[in-house]
């Protein structure tokens, strides 16, 4: 079976040499390569899911460097979740790097970045799994500055220093465990870790979560998510939104969960209350921005945040020992993570069509697309309806089973968690009240009405592969959220590893939780909508029969016409939540008001607001400036004299000695 | 059989509106409209020809299908007169609160989208707002619905309504919390006023300015039939005393009586609070609905203190 491992990684590599080859005259159909492969990827991974842990191959170098790649279930449904958006977006991008200027570059590193994401989820031991993360942030930091432009080698140079920031935590918890176990492969490293002290392993979790968590983008080390999906082409937007995002997650289940194994229960609750944080901070940040990319980017934090709920609930009732509820909870986390990798994925590759066709990512000069790029419009609805947790798309189904896990964490023996698991419940559906006002907001505004501007009058629909790669990940929002039941058995083998217990709900196409005599049938609900809908029909037929339609303007209160500038804007929309929550968004406001004759003729208004940053501002700009200022003082050992700097080597090396004897 | 119960609130909720006017006029001294008005309105609207603006898209004219449908499809989780719902075949609909609350949601949604959808400020006003409220609500509804999920081992409503204690701290609480909540989101007084087409003040009338003739009768019967199913809501997780445990023919006649008595009840109260409350303004609300999610806070705390 690892021949079909072996012919997608060689699917990949030509699909990453081809577009090199020849830089100026690539075809697109290039992309074809990285979809089948992508193909034979997601069969290994349903293999993976199915089978013990198969060991794929291990390359000795020198005792020292030996590469180990391994896979079992988890890495198998991290597999599958890659391949599933590699698919749909290798698709998209046949149409839609058409008008890029470095297809042939692009090309290369699209394949690239997509092997180094397959390699981290099946790396054995702690070097390959190293020098596969170092891969994967490489790549993407030059696609974020793909586009040559002074912001996007800003949001780079923060992509890169963030991104090193966590590898320096990752690369000290694994040191930390070499040292203590004295062994590199990770299943030698579970094995042995069991005998550690607590407060060792403890080190290793807080490193773990804050080490993935940059990558992951949890509040507050999420600043470079808002910076780096927007400058990023909307195809690698999708990817790493979708999918790099989730090798965050990986890490955290890898490490905390599967590793560690069942730690004392504040770890949990410490990852609950990540979550809900990010959950909640992400989905208000993102509704006081107007840049489309930027929005779906702080949507991320608050979906890596919901994906953080399941999984801590898990841990929590895991280690109140209960296995089965802790297997319920881990299947809502890794759900919400293969949906929030679809329905994200779709809403990048929409706004990336949307901005394509219209040229501004400013939701303020959209408007009215609907009529005039149809299918991207409504397939951006899917999306929208999926990640709001609106029946019956996939992610109502994932937000339901963390509800009734967070419900769980009352049956747990501790006061602490009986309290924190429901308040993560309240949070939670805090956040899905603010992600409908927020996704009404971006699809009202910016499909909607009347066109705000001539770049959306001239908007065009997308080419048919743009459309085609959209349409699949639609479809499977859709089938993913009508048979729940099929869905967890295919990755209830990554639970059964990572918690020790299945959670297998009886009945066809219905999740039914024994434990609480619930259950829910997403099927069920839309054959029922679907009966009443005719009913509907049948009776406002019968009872008012045919009556025609008269079409005239909107209302206008009798004024002679409206004009798309009177329309509801972005702005107005989010001000009653800006000026609600004022006490975190600290907004500030600007009026400037030239006059003709003061105070009576008023020539112009000028209004301009922003929110005040929190973490950028009182965490990070501080942190910088004061690495600026050590940088100052530093610059004068640095005289450009080669003597000095062998003075520097000859001083250094008698200190060793000193010190050393 | 039970599972035809949603019946009744398809057809009785335009009474329940009909009722709670007369009981409001009556309040203020005035004769007001016969019970039955409201079913004219609906017949009226139905048989009237429509106008509708060049700007909306097909989305306003899915809207009232979808709001209607979600509304009944939440009707049919509802244990309306029997708490006997099957529960565990493949095409019963199980009464789960939580995914309840997001079928409203999905109406709920649409229904502010259609509102941007004619390109007016008034429709953008009343979606802005509407999600406003919605956002402050939405917890608040939810933290009611666990302390009364927590105390029944069960997020299933039939199982919820078959607990005999009510009345305990807690519930008391939530109780409190799950009234305003009600009052919210049916657009009432002190939140919203149903009867006022005064543009700079309105929320959900702002969202359906634009609809006419069958729409609108849609929209309307909708919002009936939300009203009669949060009143069921409230009185299946905080006041059960009286509902059937089967469907002999017996039980249900006197399970129906004592739930009629609990509805006119329910509606006597939103007419007493409408009558003595003054709207409030739109910017004062999150103290009002920020105070009862304290209340509903407290009432989830009391529970895991005390246990009851």
């Amino acid at each position: 079976m690892t021949s079909i491992l072996y012919l997608g990684i060689m699917l990949f590599f030509v699909g990453a040499v081809i577009p090199l080859i020849s830089v100026r005259k690539t075809k697109n159909y290039a992309y074809i390569l990285p979809t089948t492969g992508a193909v034979t990827l997601a069969i290994f991974g349903a293999y993976l899911l199915f089978t013990p842990p198969v060991n794929i191959s291990s390359i000795s170098i020198t005792p020292v460097l030996e590469f180990v790649f391994r896979g079992d279930a988890i890495s198998g449904f991290f597999i599958f979740v890659i391949s599933i958006l590699t698919f749909s977006v290798s698709i998209y991008s046949i149409g839609y790097t058409k008008s890029l200027a470095n297809k042939g570059v692009m090309g290369f590193l699209f394949s690239i970045f997509i092997l180094s994401m397959y390699a981290v989820v099946l790396s054995g031991n702690i070097i390959t799994f190293l020098i596969s993360w170092e891969t994967m942030s490489v790549v993407s930091y030059f696609l974020v500055t793909f586009d040559r432009e002074e912001k996007s080698a800003r949001a780079g140079l923060i992509y890169a220093v963030m991104t090193h920031v966590g590898t320096a935590f990752i690369i000290a918890l694994f040191l930390i465990l070499y040292k203590y176990t004295g062994y590199t492969d990770f299943s030698d490293i579970k094995t042995a870790v069991k005998d550690l002290p607590d407060a060792i392993k403890t080190v290793v979790f807080v490193f773990a979560v804050i080490g993935f968590g940059t990558k992951a983008g949890i509040i507050p080390l999420h600043t470079w998510l808002p910076e780096a999906h927007p400058a990023a082409p909307s195809n690698i937007s999708a990817l790493m939104s979708g999918v790099m995002i989730k090798t965050g997650i990986y890490g955290i289940l890898r490490i905390a969960v599967d590793v560690l194994g069942i730690g004392p229960e504040w770890w949990g609750i410490a990852i609950l209350v990540i979550g809900a944080v990010s959950s909640v901070l992400g989905i208000l940040y993102a509704l006081m921005e107007h840049d489309i990319k930027r929005l779906l980017a702080y949507c991320s934090v608050e979906n890596i945040g919901i994906i953080l709920l399941g999984i801590g609930a898990s841990m929590v009732l895991a280690s109140n020992g209960l296995y089965k509820l802790s297997a319920i909870a881990m299947t809502a986390g890794l759900y919400h993570t293969l949906n929030h990798a679809i329905f994200k994925g779709l809403l990048f590759l929409g706004a990336g069509s949307v901005v394509h066709s219209t040229h501004t990512k400013n939701m303020e000069d959209m408007g009215g697309l609907i009529k005039l790029m149809p299918y991207t419009a409504i397939f951006f609805l899917i999306g929208s309806i999926s990640i709001c947790a609106l029946p019956f798309f996939n992610g109502f189904v994932s937000e339901w089973l963390t509800y009734q896990s967070l419900l769980f964490g009352f049956k747990s023996v501790s006061v602490t968690a009986k309290v924190v698991a429901p308040m993560g419940g309240a949070a939670l559906a805090f956040t899905g009240a603010l992600a409908i006002a927020c996704f009404v907001k971006v699809f009202g505004i910016s499909f909607l009405g009347m066109p705000r501007s001539d770049h959306a009058e001239s908007a065009k629909e997308s080419s048919p592969s743009m459309i085609a790669g959209m349409a699949i990940l639609a479809l499977l929002c859709l089938v993913f959220g009508i048979f729940p039941d099929s869905t967890i058995k295919l990755f209830s083998p990554a639970v059964l590893s990572l918690t020790g217990a299945e959670y297998m709900s009886s009945g066809k196409n219905i999740l039914y939780i024994s434990e609480i005599a619930s259950g829910l049938s997403p099927l069920a609900i839309l054959v029922a909508m679907l009966a009443i809908f005719f009913a509907a029909v049948v009776l406002i037929r019968v009872v008012g029969g045919k009556r025609k339609i008269t079409y005239g303007d909107s209302w206008d209160c009798g004024i002679p016409s409206l004009t798309p500038r009177m329309q509801y804007t972005a702005t107005a929309f989010t001000k009653p939540i800006r000026i609600i929550f004022k006490k975190i968004y600290r907004p500030r406001q600007d009026v400037k008001i030239s006059y003709t004759l003061k105070p009576l003729l008023v020539k112009s208004i000028k209004y301009s607001s922003e929110i005040t940053p929190f973490f950028d501002r009182y965490f990070y700009k501080p942190v910088a400036n004061f690495i600026h200022s050590i940088a100052g003082k530093v610059k004068y050992l640095q005289s450009g004299a080669l003597h000095l700097y062998l003075g520097y080597i000859l001083a250094t090396l008698i200190l060793l000695l000193v010190f050393m004897s | 059989m039970e599972n035809l119960q949603f019946i009744i609130i398809i057809i009785f909720s335009p009474l329940i509106q009909g009722i709670i006017r007369k009981f409001k006029a009556g309040l203020q001294g005035r004769v007001g409209a016969g019970i039955l008005q409201p079913y004219y309105d609906i017949i009226r609207l139905l048989k009237k020809e429509m106008v509708l603006s060049t700007v909306t898209s097909w989305i306003f004219k899915i809207t009232p299908y979808i709001v209607f449908i979600s509304t009944i499809v939440a009707a049919m989780m509802v244990p309306v007169i029997t708490t006997k719902i099957t529960t565990k075949s493949s095409f019963s609909i199980m009464g789960d609160v939580i995914a309840l609350i997001y079928i409203f949601a999905l109406g709920k949604c649409f229904m502010a989208l259609a509102a941007l959808d004619a390109g007016t400020a008034f429709g953008g006003e009343g979606s802005s707002r509407e999600m406003i409220v919605s956002i402050l609500v939405e917890p608040m509804i939810m933290l009611c619905i666990f302390t009364t999920a927590i105390a029944a081992g069960s997020t299933n409503l039939a199982r919820i309504a078959e607990q005999g204690y009510i009345f305990t701290p807690s519930h008391v609480l939530a109780l409190f919390a799950f009234m305003v909540a009600v009052v919210a989101d049916t657009g009432r007084i002190p939140v919203d006023n149903p009867d006022t087409h005064l543009e700079l003040t309105m929320i959900h009338e702002g969202m359906l300015l634009e609809y006419s003739g069958k729409y609108l009768a849609l929209m309307e019967w909708s919002h009936y039939m939300k009203q009669m199913l949060l009143f069921t809501l409230a009185v299946d997780m905080f006041f059960p005393v009286g509902i059937a445990h089967n469907i002999e023919p017996s039980s249900l006649i006197v399970s129906s009586g004592v739930y009629s008595l609990k509805i006119l009840f329910m509606a006597g109260m939103m007419a007493i609070i409408e009558s003595t409350r003054a709207k409030m303004r739109f910017f004062q609300l999150p103290s009002l609905l920020g105070g009862s999610f304290v209340l509903a806070v407290l009432s989830l705390l009391t529970f895991i203190m005390i246990g009851k």
